[in-house]
């Protein structure tokens, strides 16, 4: 028979028996606590700046000759939550195809960045926005006035693509 | 006549300043209580509505104001409806017979009128209507629970009306050694039988640094931990223990009768402090005397000082409680019982009698 005995008088000593030392003891921990330093981020006024490995909200690239993206339509393709519309048109310069309208519905996307990957003209880029507030369906989708943006933005995203990829 | 309209105008401008003021104290302890656990758990707590945060309660009544008040289907109506009024209306009432501060008096000659600090801090019975009063402040949780008809409801107004029963004994007992040094130090000897329990008298026995707690240390403490029981408060906060109970007795109530309980417990919170202030850390009493300040006693000016004094010590007791709140976990029921009635119980009778002998050896 090896049974010991574990009753709460044999683990305790007289002085945590008596409740008040220990209880003592806990006030002081608490109390240190308090000058310790916090970590809550103050939202609105401190903003969080991600890294370039952040996928926020996918926008469109535009560099000093105007617009990348030639309106292959391979990021609708991709796109697993059918959140983009592509409508492709022709025009005289360089590229001969430009997008007449692009579509990208916030409330659809997932963030995923397929378009990104499979994009052949490094045209759509995920950026670094977070702060997405649509007060109806209508407004959250986008269209190209509200997803071109200029490249010198971009550059952490696209440095890390370049990197990586 | 006219005096009998003077005395109705005066205790009325007190009621109604009283009423303010436990009211405004839920107010500030609903916030220092969650500024002060989101200190401990290294968080800052609420710290947007007003400066600091500390609109913060008013808007949370605000907003409860405005929820819809559900009664359950079930619920005994009347009795559900009555509760939170008992609750509350009893954390007010105790407050009746706290003196503030010292008298002060104002017109000169014959015109002059002696003014107390609070509506009626002479009464011969005033420790006996507090005890009373907190008996009946069961009433309200147990008949929350009851009239509910919620089987966690019912079991949180039963442990209340247990744990505070069992806790009012020691907590009874304890002030006994209180009066008995309250008396001994007694200024006035024509009335000092018949004013003992009186709390200003109390007070005024505290004069000079003779603080109970000095002479009481073992009642203060049994007094300290039976107001933690009484205000069902951690770690005695049985009746609404959220992980066993949901809500405890409260489950069932939303809106401003929630508001009620809310504030009920807070204002309960204030009124332990006072009593704990008046009983043993000398009341209104100044740590200095009042000749320092250059005031003379009757003056408005003293007693505003004088009641400065009892606020900060309420405040200091009340940040106490949450600071023992946030720290100790809450007692299993067993251990609970087995504190009031094995430990508290004889420790308040040894102290009576220790009292009472040191007392009949000196005196």
């Amino acid at each position: 028979m090896n049974i010991t005995k574990n009753t709460e008088a044999e683990r305790m000593n007289f002085w945590e028996r008596m409740y008040i030392p220990e209880i003592a003891r806990g006030l002081g921990l608490t109390l240190n606590q308090v000058f310790k330093p916090k970590f809550t981020r103050q939202y609105p006024e401190e903003v969080w700046e991600p890294e370039g490995s952040y996928r926020g909200r996918p926008v469109l690239v535009k560099d000093e000759t105007g617009e990348r993206c030639v309106a292959c339509g391979l990021c609708s393709r991709v796109c697993p939550a059918l959140a983009i519309e592509v409508h492709a048109s022709e025009t005289e310069k360089d590229k001969e195809r430009y997008p007449v309208k692009f579509e990208i519905n916030m409330l659809r996307c997932i963030f995923c960045g397929f378009c990104e990957e499979v994009c052949p003209e490094e045209a759509i880029v995920m950026s670094k926005d977070y702060h997405l507030v649509f007060q109806s369906q209508e407004e959250a989708i986008l269209g190209k006035d509200k997803l071109e943006v200029p490249i010198a933005k971009l550059q952490d995203r696209l440095e890390f693509l370049r990197q990586y990829r | 006549m006219s005096e009998l309209v003077w005395i109705l105008i005066e205790t009325l401008i007190k009621a109604v300043f009283i009423l303010t003021m436990i009211m405004l104290a839920a107010a500030t302890l609903v916030y220092f209580e969650r500024r002060i656990s989101a200190l401990i758990q290294n968080r800052y707590g609420p710290n947007r509505v007003g400066p600091f945060g500390l609109l913060q309660p008013f808007a949370d009544v605000f907003k409860l104001f405005l929820k819809e008040d559900l009664v359950p289907k079930a619920a005994n109506k009347r009795f559900h409806r009555i509760a939170p009024i008992i609750s509350l209306g009893v954390t007010i009432a105790v407050f009746s017979v706290i003196p503030l501060a010292n008298y002060f008096t104002i017109g000169t000659g014959d015109t002059a009128r002696k003014i107390y600090f609070g509506i009626a801090p002479n009464v011969n019975i005033g420790f006996l209507f507090i005890l009373a009063m907190t008996s009946v402040g069961v009433y309200g949780i147990t008949l929350a629970g009851w009239s509910s008809n919620n089987k966690y409801s019912l079991l949180g107004g039963l442990r209340s009306s247990a744990q505070m029963i069992s806790y009012e004994l020691s907590m009874g007992l304890s002030v006994i050694g209180v009066l008995l040094v309250s008396n001994y130090f007694t200024t006035s000897q024509n009335d000092s039988w018949t004013n003992a329990l009186s709390l200003n008298t109390i007070v005024l026995n505290q004069s000079g640094w003779k603080w109970n707690i000095i002479f009481q240390p073992l009642g203060f403490l049994i007094f300290l931990v039976s107001a933690f029981a009484e205000t069902n408060r951690a770690p005695f906060d049985l009746p609404e223990a959220e992980p066993e109970l949901v809500g405890g007795f409260n489950t069932e109530y939303s809106g401003m009768k929630f508001g009620m309980f809310f504030l009920a417990e807070y204002g309960n919170m204030a009124t332990s402090a006072a009593l704990i202030t008046l009983l043993f850390l000398g009341g209104w009493q100044l740590p200095f005397p009042a000749g320092w300040l250059g005031l003379t006693e009757g003056s408005i000016w003293l007693a505003l000082a004088q009641f400065s004094s009892f606020l900060l010590k309420i405040i200091l007791i009340a940040i106490f409680f949450i600071w023992v709140r946030w720290t100790v976990p809450r007692f299993r029921y067993d251990q609970l019982m087995n504190l009031g009635w094995k430990v508290m119980l004889p420790l308040a009778l040894l102290n009576i009698v220790i009292t009472g002998i040191v007392l009949m050896i000196i005196s």
